[in-house]
């Protein structure tokens, strides 16, 4: 009895197997280094593009990695002689994820730039190894101030940062006449930080209404709170998701409070989530609007049938200005650091010029606001 | 300066949180009745729900073909048109949850109580040969046409290997939840249409305030949900309580062994048991999507940490503790929140569950569905 049963489980085994001698071998990857020609020449140089692609903001992750793909086309399209290619780390924002992707990075010689990491807290996990190894890069979309106090030579960002972006909030909220504001976050590095500096930035005008959690489905307390307090304005500091579903709470609950959200929420998503409810809402960003840049515009168009969405032409900026560092030659991660350094060149979004930590020189913020389902970009340009 | 902000608002957040103490309690009636048979911790019961929740998604989306919105404004419905679809989506999610829990039994639990299982052994002898042939190609038809072919020799390797008349102990039940669990999520976040990001279901009912109770203004949706939680609750307690599957349920609970001596199914009476949590979970889903309109491939994972921690609360394998736990923890938490603020609520809740079973081992109401006491 025993025997048998061994008999039949190793026929089992033998028989895995053999499907797996018939279904091998098709996994060939070819690698396309085109013929010299175009005077930049490089070979098997990479940049990275770092955060989520998926998961509760992966929205934000994919326009970023449509800028960069977009800059990267363009450039490949330029340089027949050295094709650039483009690898994908989806942290899926998430903190705790990215560590792991950062040591893969690290480790891949070939990735000589990193366009990211997107978000703020995923950013302080893992700048650290960046900064040990060497490795620049430019984040097209983490604003969290202190990102740029940590000592790190290789940060760079693309936008003005959020003790930029939380003063612009605040002043437009004082600028509409709102007397008391709920403050709310998401316990996020990016979001609670945030809403502690409009927080102190509004001072008495400001009623602190504390956190929610980002993955909850229920926010009656906080609802209940405002309506309480009687607020005639909102500020939410965290992603779109959860801005969403808290924009829909408040208004089913008799809240008619302004809301006030920033560059997390900024995305197609925040509406789908909130329905009608998004109507109104007022969105602050340190990104460009789409059509800032003609050029940029129709050349995404063409690319994507689509218009570029948050982010989307910082990240591209971003990538630029690794590409232009390759093509001057500089092509291992020390001397694109070096590169990095003096650059100052007009990018789609503003000029591109980093100071000794990181931060850009253009530091202007733009209001966008929610009509019948659209987001529509407010002449409103703060800072 | 905020505990009068709780004294304000009490009633407010009396109705909130026993809506949300209503849904926790439907699910937490799941892992007591599995709990109270098996002696089992169902983890992938939050699946479960999850499952419901896109059952509750199709019937909307697909089947009644309800779209987002009508106009710029909600797909509101009125009258019967209403009740018929509030009902249609209601048994939707019951069938998916229920076919999910006993899919789920026969899957990962009832191979381990040593029999074996046909419907077990095929599902899980496609998926070996699923896995098997995703090392060598990356293309998710032909996993599936390989899969499909090897699923009959698999089958009969994994049908003569099982034949040992034993049960697995107690940890591989655990292990296999545990599994079973992270399995179905992710299976969803991987195939689902819109993978890990968040669903939205259609809005028909019109969320306009019934009445004021004591300056609360109290919502139709929170009226459907803690009176149908309720109904749901009898339903389920005269079930158990009055009819033969019932009886059998209650036999199996005090004693499986001479439930068997004497006659009773016990194989059958799992699977109904499995299949009551999982209509409960079902109806927990529909009211969820009723309120929250929202589902996603990890939707249960929190809930169903509320919804066990509310089982344990009210006494785990007792059906009214698990109302009660249900109730008690959707307050704690609203009125936690109030006073501390949101990040608190979860700590609250626990200490309270802490505090709680210091004092009461078996939680408020003690296990009463357990076994018989000698």
């Amino acid at each position: 009895m025993k025997k048998s049963r061994v008999l039949r489980a190793s026929a089992l085994l033998i028989g895995l197997s053999l499907v797996g001698v018939a279904c091998g071998g098709d996994d060939t990857s070819s690698d396309t280094t085109a013929a010299a020609g175009g005077d930049v020449t490089c070979d098997g140089l990479k940049i990275a593009f770092f955060g989520a692609l998926t998961g509760d903001a992966g929205n934000l992750g994919q326009n970023i990695k449509k800028g960069v793909d977009l800059a990267v086309a363009e450039f490949n399209e330029a340089n027949p002689g050295c094709q650039v290619g483009i690898e994908a780390y989806d942290s899926q924002g998430d903190p705790a994820q990215a560590p792991a992707l950062a040591d893969k990075a690290v480790a891949d010689a070939s990735v000589v730039g990193i366009v990211g990491p997107a978000f703020s807290g995923e950013s302080k996990a893992v700048n650290g190894k960046f900064d040990e190894a060497g490795l620049p890069i430019v984040t097209p979309s983490a604003t969290n101030p202190d990102l740029a106090n940590q000592g790190w030579k290789i940060f760079h960002r693309a936008l003005a940062g959020d003790d930029k972006q939380g003063p612009g909030i605040v002043q437009k909220i004082t600028a509409d006449g709102k007397a008391k504001v709920g403050v709310i976050d998401d316990n996020s590095e990016y979001g609670k930080g945030l809403a502690d500096i409009v927080q102190a930035g509004l001072g008495a005008a400001a009623v602190e209404m504390n956190s929610l959690d980002p993955e909850g489905s229920d926010y009656s307390a906080i609802v209940t709170a405002a309506k309480d307090a009687g607020v005639d304005g909102i500020f939410f500091g965290g992603y779109y998701a959860a801005a969403g579903k808290l924009a829909k709470q408040l208004k089913d609950g008799g809240v008619d409070a302004q809301l006030y959200f920033a560059d997390g929420v900024l995305d197609v998503g925040f509406i789908e989530a909130a329905g009608p409810a998004a109507e109104g809402s007022i969105i602050m960003c340190p990104c460009a609007p789409k059509d800032s840049n003609a050029d940029f515009l129709a050349a995404f168009k063409a690319k994507f049938n689509e218009d570029p969405a948050t982010y989307a032409a910082e990240a591209y900026d971003a990538a630029t200005a690794f590409l232009d560092a390759i093509a001057a030659g500089k092509q291992d991660r020390a001397s694109i650091l070096e590169f990095l350094k003096t650059y100052d060149k007009a990018g789609v979004t503003k000029q591109i010029k980093w100071d000794e930590k990181g931060e850009v020189a253009g530091n202007a913020i733009y209001a966008y606001t929610i009509e019948s389902g659209a987001i529509v970009g407010k002449p409103g340009l703060i800072g | 300066m905020r505990d009068w902000l709780l004294y304000r608002t009490f009633w407010d957040l009396t109705i909130t949180g026993l809506a949300l103490g209503s849904i926790y309690s439907l699910v937490a009636l799941g892992y007591t009745l599995v709990y109270g048979v098996l002696r089992l911790i169902n983890f992938a019961h939050s699946e479960i729900f999850m499952v419901g929740t896109f059952g509750a998604l199709m019937a909307s989306q697909e089947f009644l073909g309800i779209p987002m919105l009508e106009d710029g404004g909600y797909p509101y419905r009125t009258g019967f048109m209403l009740i018929v679809f509030l009902v249609f989506i209601l048994l939707c999610a019951m069938v998916f949850s229920g076919l999910g829990a006993v899919a789920l039994e026969r899957v990962a639990y009832k191979s381990l109580r040593g029999n074996g299982d046909l419907f077990g052994a095929v599902v899980l002898a496609f998926l070996t040969g699923f896995v098997v042939s995703m090392v060598f190609v990356d293309d998710t038809l032909a996993n599936v046409i390989v899969a499909a072919i090897l699923t009959a020799p698999i089958t009969m390797g994994y049908m003569s290997l099982f034949r040992r008349g034993k049960q697995s102990p107690r940890l591989a039940f655990l292990i296999s939840a545990i599994g079973a669990s992270t399995a179905i999520a992710e299976a969803m976040a991987i195939w689902g249409p819109e993978k890990r990001e968040q669903y939205q279901t259609p809005r028909i009912l019109e969320k306009d305030v019934l009445f004021s109770f004591l300056g609360a203004d109290v919502r139709v949706d929170n009226v459907i949900v803690i009176v149908g939680a309720l109904l749901m609750m009898v339903a389920l307690t005269l079930f158990v309580n009055k009819s033969r599957l019932g009886r059998g349920v209650r036999a199996v609970a005090q004693d499986a062994e001479t439930a068997r001596i004497l006659g009773v199914n016990v194989d059958m009476i799992i699977l109904v048991t499995f299949a009551l949590g999982g209509v409960m979970a079902g109806g927990a889903a529909m009211l969820f999507t009723l309120v929250y309109e929202q589902s996603r491939f990890n939707i249960g994972f929190i809930l169903g940490v509320k919804s066990f921690t509310a089982a344990v609360l009210g006494g785990i394998g007792n059906l009214k503790g698990a109302l009660l736990g249900g109730l008690v923890l959707g307050l704690v938490e609203n009125y936690a929140s109030a006073v501390f603020g949101g990040q608190w609520k979860d700590v609250v809740a626990f200490v309270v569950l802490l505090v709680v079973l210091m004092f009461r081992p078996t939680g408020l109401l003690g296990e009463s569905l357990g076994r018989a006491r000698v």
